[in-house]
């Protein structure tokens, strides 16, 4: 059901029933490391490239979400996935190699929330039983193809944010249990003139605020109806922004219910900067740490806000701004 | 409920500023300063051994220290060190030779998957290119310079 001019209310109680995460070794030594599916010890993966690496972390993604449901790639209707790899070639030839009929999503880092809209949004108006969905990065290939060679020694500044190596994939059922996904709002592409590629958390700020405030307006709740508001890949500068732009705005919210996957994932002691980004960091951390919460019941009712900013090497060194943009999924555990 | 406040391109540039983290400009240089010059002691000490040692004189011992230095910027690029060193030391890695060395090869590991002649060779000097080429282009524009000031006799 639609809400206002982009949000959609789930009344038929789609749920993520269950998820697969794998992460790469600096994640294996994160703060989440526990809450990971499978870890690798190794950037390649055993693949000879970072690009196929990519591709393996995908694919296992998926088998271990389909596996702890005990059922078979044929028993899904629908894969929705994207990456960040040039025309998201990860992520079509892994679904080249599980045959589920699929459909390519690209909103950079923002990919997670929302081909998880859409895939609630089938199962919700009964265009699919099953929809698998999810996201993943992968350091090396990310690194290459938007900044340097991963061994050349360009000194990054304390904005500059570590790509995650993981990929986090969920599968979207009416049929079994698990934390309901009950809304989305789907968001603009917000743009403040922000273009220094080395500082995305200040560029995608906008437009986390912007979904966030016009996902609140329009499902008409109060933001502290929310256990938790996360964020995707803002970052410590990011997140710091977006919360005095949220509070600016009148809505006020707590700073300890509103975190950044980006800062939840990784120790303080280890090197990523202003924190973790990239499109598996919003997917690892949903469909792993905090999937768990939620069955757990630790946590009841969040909102998850995935940022992407949607520049390319090019429009980078052709000095443009960055565009940006924030999905919002809400996920809320039945009867509480 | 919230009243969704338009905020100007200019007023967002004064929020953003406010909290980003600058680069510690002076520590960077500090830095920068001792790590190159450690470098550059280290290239002395190499080309004092080959003039002692071997048969070089002051003029003819540029060329194989700078072979030495940029061999083992190969090692440690290779074994994934030399990114984290420079993280650590900025310009000081970058600017002496090593740097140099360091752009070259990371680009032809980075590229090694997509073959020898397109992979490898196409993108080898994809960073050191325009050092490259700008560093020909001084020097032709001043070796230019230098030969007309002596014609002209100034010089």
């Amino acid at each position: 059901m639609l809400l206002g001019r982009q949000t959609w209310l789930f009344n038929q109680k789609p749920k993520i029933i269950s998820t697969g995460t794998v992460g790469g070794p600096i994640e294996s030594e994160g703060k989440l490391a526990d809450d990971f599916d499978l870890l690798h010890k190794d950037l390649f993966m055993k693949q000879p490239s970072f690009e196929q690496a990519e591709q393996q972390l995908i694919e296992d993604a998926c088998k271990i979400a389909i596996q702890k449901q005990k059922m078979r790639f044929e028993d899904v209707n629908f894969f929705l996935s994207g990456d960040l790899v040039n025309q998201m070639t990860p992520t079509n030839f892994a679904a080249r190699n599980n045959k589920i009929p699929f459909l390519g999503i690209s909103n950079a880092c923002a990919t997670s929330t929302g081909a998880l809209a859409l895939a609630s949004y089938f199962v919700d108006t009964n265009g699919a039983d099953f929809v698998l969905t999810g996201t993943g990065s992968h350091h090396g290939a990310v690194e290459k193809q938007f900044r340097y060679p991963t061994d050349y020694g360009a000194q990054k500044p304390p904005t500059s944010q570590w790509t995650v190596t993981g990929a986090g994939v969920g599968l979207v059922s009416k049929i079994g249990t698990g934390p309901e996904i009950t809304s989305a709002t789907i968001g603009k592409v917000v743009d403040l003139n922000q273009s220094d590629p080395l500082n995305m958390g200040a560029a995608m700020a906008p437009a986390a605020v912007d979904t966030i405030s016009t996902h609140l307006a329009e499902r008409a709740v109060d933001v502290n109806y929310y256990d938790l508001i996360v964020t995707g890949d803002l970052g410590e500068i990011g997140n710091s922004i977006a919360l005095e732009m949220l509070q600016d705005q009148g809505i006020q919210i707590n700073e300890n219910k509103f975190k950044d996957c980006g800062l939840m994932l990784y120790k303080s002691n280890q090197e990523v900067f202003a924190g973790g980004s990239g499109a598996g960091c919003s997917a690892v951390v949903t469909y792993g740490h905090l999937w768990k919460k939620m069955n757990n019941k630790q946590l009841n009712k969040i909102l998850i806000v995935a940022t992407g900013a949607l520049l390319s090497p090019l429009s980078a060194s052709q000095n443009q701004s960055i565009p940006t943009i924030a999905h919002a999924v809400s996920i809320e555990n039945g009867g509480v | 409920m919230s009243s969704n406040r338009k905020i100007s391109k200019e007023e967002y540039q004064k929020l953003a500023d406010k909290h980003e983290k600058k680069r510690p400009i002076v520590k960077n240089c500090m830095i920068a300063f001792f790590v190159g010059g450690t470098i550059s002691l280290i290239g002395q000490v190499i080309s004092f051994i080959y003039i002692y040692f071997f048969d070089f004189s002051e003029q003819t011992v540029g060329d194989p220290t700078v072979a030495t230095l940029i061999f083992i910027t190969m090692l440690l690029t290779g074994f994934g060190v030399y990114d984290k060193i420079a993280q650590f030391s900025g310009a000081g890695t970058a600017v002496p030779v090593t740097g140099f060395g360091n752009a070259v090869i990371s680009a032809a590991i980075e590229h090694r998957t997509e073959g020898f002649v397109q992979g490898v060779g196409g993108n080898m000097f994809k960073l050191a290119g325009s050092v490259i080429l700008f560093g020909v282009f001084s020097a032709f524009v001043i070796a230019l310079t230098k030969t007309i000031l002596i014609q002209m006799g100034v010089i």
